[in-house]
């Protein structure tokens, strides 16, 4: 299922589907975020705060905005907690 | 083996602390290059190969300036430029453009650092600079933090993979320096070809698959403590607590080191010398009213006299440098702990509102201390219009850790809700600055992206000569201003051009202001120090409420000289004009509302 990174629910493993547009994709990319890549969502702040993902074991924060331009695919199957992305 | 001077070369500990030669371009013309990715920790070998103490945290984007030293290999010596951390060559942000510019210049060698713990993305820089075709050597750096995290890399693998040679490290200890620079000759032009962008991650995830085994292993208290920093509510919940026991600890070292350490040995040994020297002179004389300044009752009042030697050296060494210490010491410690970019998510959502990003935090934190180092780091931040923001914001509303001290020192002794005013003055007037300067400034600031380093325990070693090298900076920069200051300040109160000026914005004082036509004089000179023209407010027996205007005024109006500079040489001319314009309408607005306020309610 296909949701953007702030509609995906704490905790949860996605697979990056679609990079958000101009050239903030660009940083994202220089991160080692691309589409293809396994992430974990670690929290969502309030008050349209950015959000926190776990990339290879490292966290990586994303503003608000870009977040709800990037678009994330649910991997089936329930999240395994306890697990590093 | 590096040995500049013949002695001890067979101990790592030592090499840290080899003297660097005098940087001579002439008879040292090789150049080599210290690149890799933020936060990987180069700023932390060029300290090691050089001796030269470079400014390390567990941040990305602590070095925005370059940095060069001297390191000598068997008889040969080269130049080591630490260049910007960047993750890719393509730039995102001003750090990464200067560190383009410095790879495309070139070098003789370069030193690639690699992260361990995060190897992919480290590739991509890697991968772009070797096929620069410059002759490079890996340092496979933080090993023993990848093992712990069961990240394994094999470094003969990775070597085999890069064409060039590989070297495990951990520089914060020291292991494995030597043999980087034993194995310097031996950097070698990669034969990998450029990769086009299309194929690059796929490239990258072959050589990966290659080198590296990810052992499995289960959460553990650090993960979740990282976890929770991020939470929407225990983050909040660990925010303050964090910045409240900063707080505590500040105000404790400070206080402590005034009442227990300094002002108890200025009373006993500092006043004698200087009544000594006083009878010497004779009071009333030029040189007695410059060194140390008018007497009362005969005795030397060192917050009063206001002589070079009796309240410069007070003001300096008692009132301030305490806070400095302290200040630096929990900025240092948690710049180190890795928690400063955990506190930009934090604040991500309220500086978005004010036209800059949550990791603006960092600068500000760091303008806290001094507004040059602050205002230095704003190249962390993407675009102009959040450098000028921020720089901005920095100089009028964030007061440095010098006039805190001062502010603290006068008006806590009135009451703890005048120093409280003034705080909240500034974070008000921070505020709606920023607000301002947002809605009105032309463009669009981009969003937060960073990423976050995992939380580390400071070195005690690394902290100790931090916090040193601050110290000393502040001793070598603040001295001469704080007693040329006041130098200055007497000169031109005894050839009555203090007066002149006073008279002149005697009107725009006492109207708007509602302060006497003398605090004018103060204020002017918080062009050369603010810590200084607080205490010429001290002897002008001004009420609380006149000290609270005066210093919130001052503090927002024009910066000290060596905040001017930077910001001339950061903004440029008119960008600089343009935000002196700002502070002097914001700091007089703030001013005068507050003085009105206080007419109002009393």
């Amino acid at each position: 299922m296909k949701m953007t990174l702030n509609a995906l629910e704490d905790g949860t493993r996605a697979v990056i589907a679609e990079m958000p547009p101009g050239e903030c994709a660009q940083r994202l990319e220089a991160l080692g975020l691309y589409p293809g890549k396994t992430i974990r969502k670690i929290s969502g702040m309030p008050f349209k705060g950015p959000v926190t993902i776990l990339l290879d074991q490292r966290q990586i924060a994303i503003g608000h905005g870009i977040a709800s331009r990037l678009i994330v695919e649910v991997e089936e199957g329930e999240p395994r907690e306890g697990d590093r992305a | 083996m590096p040995s500049c001077d013949g002695r001890c070369t067979s101990c790592e500990g030592c090499l840290s602390r080899l003297p660097s030669l005098p940087d001579g371009r002439e008879d040292c013309p090789k150049r080599i290059l210290l690149t890799g990715n933020p936060n990987v920790g180069k700023s932390a070998f060029f300290s090691r190969l050089t001796g030269v103490h470079a400014i390390s945290s567990n941040y990305p984007g602590t070095t925005v300036g370059f940095m060069e030293g001297t390191l000598r290999a068997g008889k040969t010596c080269y130049r080591l430029v630490d260049v910007p951390g960047a993750y890719t060559l393509e730039p995102t942000n001003e750090a990464e453009e200067i560190a383009r510019k410095m790879i495309e210049e070139g070098g003789d060698k370069v030193i690639i650092v690699l992260d361990a713990t995060a190897l992919e993305r480290n590739l991509v820089l890697a991968l772009q600079v070797l096929e620069r075709g410059i002759p490079s050597i890996v340092a496979l750096n933080m090993v023993d933090e990848a093992r712990h995290r069961g990240v394994l890399v094999d470094p003969a693998a990775l070597q085999i993979e890069l064409g060039v040679p590989v070297v495990p490290t951990v520089a914060v200890t020291g292991q494995g320096i030597r043999e980087l620079v034993a194995k310097l000759d031996e950097a070698t032009v990669s034969p990998l070809a450029g990769v086009p962008r299309e194929e690059r991650w796929q490239r990258i995830g072959e050589i990966v698959g290659r080198v590296q085994k990810v052992v499995h292993r289960h959460h553990t208290w650090r993960d979740r403590l990282e976890d929770a920093s991020v939470h929407r509510f225990w983050g909040a919940l660990i925010g303050i607590a964090v910045l409240g026991v900063s707080y505590r600890v500040v105000r404790q070292i400070g206080e402590g080191l005034i009442n227990l350490v300094l002002d108890p040995f200025f009373e006993s040994a500092v006043r004698p010398v200087l009544m000594k020297i006083s009878d010497l002179l004779g009071p009333g004389s030029l040189l007695h009213t410059l060194l140390i300044g008018t007497l009362f009752d005969g005795r030397i009042d060192f917050e009063l006299s206001f002589g070079m030697i009796s309240t410069g050296l007070y003001v300096e060494f008692v009132m301030v440098l305490p806070y400095i210490v302290a200040f630096y010491a929990v900025l240092s410690f948690l710049e180190d702990s890795g928690y400063l970019p955990r506190l930009a998510v934090l604040f991500d959502a309220l500086l978005h509102r004010l036209g800059i990003h949550g990791y603006a935090v960092i600068p500000t934190l760091l303008g806290l201390g001094c507004n040059v180092p602050g205002i230095l780091a704003t190249r962390v931040l993407e675009s102009r219009r959040e450098r000028f923001i921020a720089a901005t914001l920095i100089s009028v509303a964030i007061p440095c850790a010098a006039l805190q001290a001062m502010v603290v020192g006068v008006l806590g002794n009135l009451g703890l809700r005048y120093v409280f005013l003034v705080y909240g003055s500034l974070f008000l007037s921070w505020l709606i600055l920023g607000r301002a300067l947002h809605k009105m400034l032309p463009g669009f600031s981009p969003e937060l992206i960073v990423e976050i380093p995992p939380y580390r325990l400071p070195s005690a070693e690394a902290f100790a000569m931090k916090l040193w090298f601050r110290i000393r900076g502040f001793l070598l920069e603040a001295t001469p201003l704080v007693l040329g200051g006041i130098l200055v300040a007497n000169l031109l109160t005894t050839t009555g051009t203090i007066g002149f000026l006073s008279r002149l914005f005697a009107p725009l004082f006492n109207v708007v202001l509602g302060l006497p036509a003398s605090a004018a004089g103060a204020i002017l000179l918080g062009i050369l120090r603010k810590d200084v023209a607080v205490g010429m407010l001290v002897p002008l027996g001004l009420s609380a409420s006149q000290l609270v205007v005066a210093t919130v005024t001052l503090a927002m109006t024009f910066p000290c000289i060596a905040t001017f500079v930077v910001l001339w040489k950061e903004l440029g001319a008119t960008d600089t004009l343009k935000s002196l314009g700002i502070m002097l309408i914001t700091a007089l607005a703030a001013g005068g509302i507050l003085n009105a306020a206080f007419s109002f309610f009393s």
